[in-house]
């Protein structure tokens, strides 16, 4: 069974560690937040100026002047700072935020991620995004490994244009964890009933398999 | 008057001077921290061929899209633009000039065009099609491209307090954009909820320093939300 987006969030909650400055992006790596395990600490930034994320308000918290990177209401979580925009980004383009999670809609097994334009469909714009994988010291993509379509979303050489070069270290989708590294993707975890053979299929890019590749797990 | 009074007490008084093909600066995030009835006065003017450069274009009827409307702007630069049918419109009709640019970007070349600064290298872009055309330069074996900063005749920001002298606080994320933004304009004009005296707002505690910023009016803001959400109590 291939994973849903809270069991894609479910696992890529399993990279943080203790003290963490972890910046999510919006859908499915928003809902990483929703399983931080328990026992450690993180704080979220958000790239309009608040390192600190805390859950959304209530309706008598609501306030016009606290929103997210998303545009949505937020509150700030205790031992919050706030910032502007320049700051926001001096510590993202200066490695101080330790991971960053973000869709795609390809990457490449040379890390290269495309995440914000389709060619002749509307451009909205890449807002942070390409700041964000030029500057985290660690970033991880969170996508389907295949379209609708069944065409494969992990590829030799990205057919989009680009957010970022060389910067994706790990991916995680609904059926595999994988490793970027030496021009390839290196399967790590299969979801659980999902065999090896359907995500080499499934893979356009360089895949490299060794030994059993273990079944996630979920806690 | 003392010759630090920012303050103006019209929209006429606080946007007088700009025409046709000026550049605007402009602080907010969205909906969040906009000088909204800078941009209505802006509207009520009729003033074309303006280059806007800001983090978004507003939405349909609000923010910076009003000025879609009667078609007074030419170019935009921002990171994000994805919430205006108008500006869609626009865009593919070729009536719009838009030049996206990284938000990162975007910050610093506000910061860096008011600090002196022409340009300044970063990885942010490079090997995308933002780099196009861009010198690259490498550091340290890391490739980096070279972008140049932004000033404007006008830079128009959102503050929560100003004392008479135009020192500003801003309020939570409705900083944003506005710091960097007051320090790229010509003349910057500060729309802020309250106004009190020199001397009330602590020194140590001031976001922009008054030499920052020309005039000073007090508005009213609607403060629309673009996306409420919230939790059960």
């Amino acid at each position: 069974m291939s994973l849903n987006r809270e069991q894609i969030a479910q696992r890529v909650a399993k990279e943080l560690a203790d003290g963490y400055y972890v910046n999510l992006g919006i859908g499915i790596p928003t809902l990483v937040a929703n399983y931080v395990p328990e026992g450690i600490e993180v704080m979220l930034q958000s790239e309009n100026g608040l390192l600190g994320m805390g859950p959304y308000p209530t309706e008598d918290e609501l306030d016009a002047d606290m929103i997210n990177a998303g545009k949505e209401t937020v509150t700030a979580a205790k031992g919050a700072a706030i910032f502007n925009s320049a700051d926001s980004f001096a510590m993202i383009r200066g490695g101080h935020v330790d991971l960053t999670v973000l869709g795609a809609f390809e990457v490449d097994q040379h890390g290269n991620i495309a995440s914000w334009m389709i060619p002749k469909k509307l451009i909205k714009g890449m807002g942070g995004a390409m700041d964000l994988v030029a500057g985290a010291k660690n970033i991880i993509v969170t996508m389907t490994h295949a379209s609708k379509h069944g065409d494969s979303k992990l590829l030799e050489e990205c057919s989009l244009p680009l957010t970022g070069v060389n910067c994706v270290k790990k991916i995680v989708t609904d059926l595999a964890v994988l490793e970027v590294k030496d021009g390839a993707f290196h399967l790590l975890e299969r979801a659980p009933g999902v065999s090896v053979d359907e995500i080499i299929s499934k893979t356009a890019g360089k895949l490299i398999v060794e030994g059993d590749v273990p079944e996630m797990s979920f806690d | 008057m003392s010759g630090f009074d920012k303050v103006v007490t019209s929209y006429a008084d606080a946007m007088a001077g700009l025409k046709d093909g000026d550049t605007i600066i402009a602080g907010g995030f969205g909906l969040c921290g906009i000088p909204e009835g800078l941009i209505a006065e802006i509207k009520r003017m009729g003033t074309t061929d303006l280059t806007v450069v800001s983090n978004n274009c507003g939405v349909d009827d609000f923010g910076l899209g009003v000025l879609l409307q009667d078609k007074q702007i030419k170019k935009v630069i921002a990171s994000y633009v994805g919430e205006n049918a108008l500006f869609e419109k626009q865009l593919l009709d070729g009536e719009l000039e838009v030049e996206l640019t990284p938000q990162g970007t975007l910050a610093e070349k506000m910061r860096a065009g008011g600090a002196g600064i022409p340009a300044f290298y970063t990885a942010t872009g490079y090997g995308t099609p933002v780099a196009e055309g861009k010198e690259v330069k490498e550091f340290d074996g890391r490739p980096y491209i070279l972008e140049e900063s932004v000033t404007g005749e006008f830079a128009i920001v959102k503050a929560w307090k100003a004392d008479r002298y135009g020192n500003l606080v801003f309020r939570h994320t409705a900083m944003n954009f506005n710091p960097m933004a007051a320090t790229a304009g010509k003349i910057t004009v500060a729309e802020v909820e309250e106004i009190v005296e020199p001397g009330e707002l602590e020194p140590s505690q001031i976001h922009t320093p008054g030499i920052y910023v020309n005039r000073v009016i007090k508005g009213n803001f609607e403060k629309r939300i673009e996306r409420v959400t919230t939790r059960k109590a």
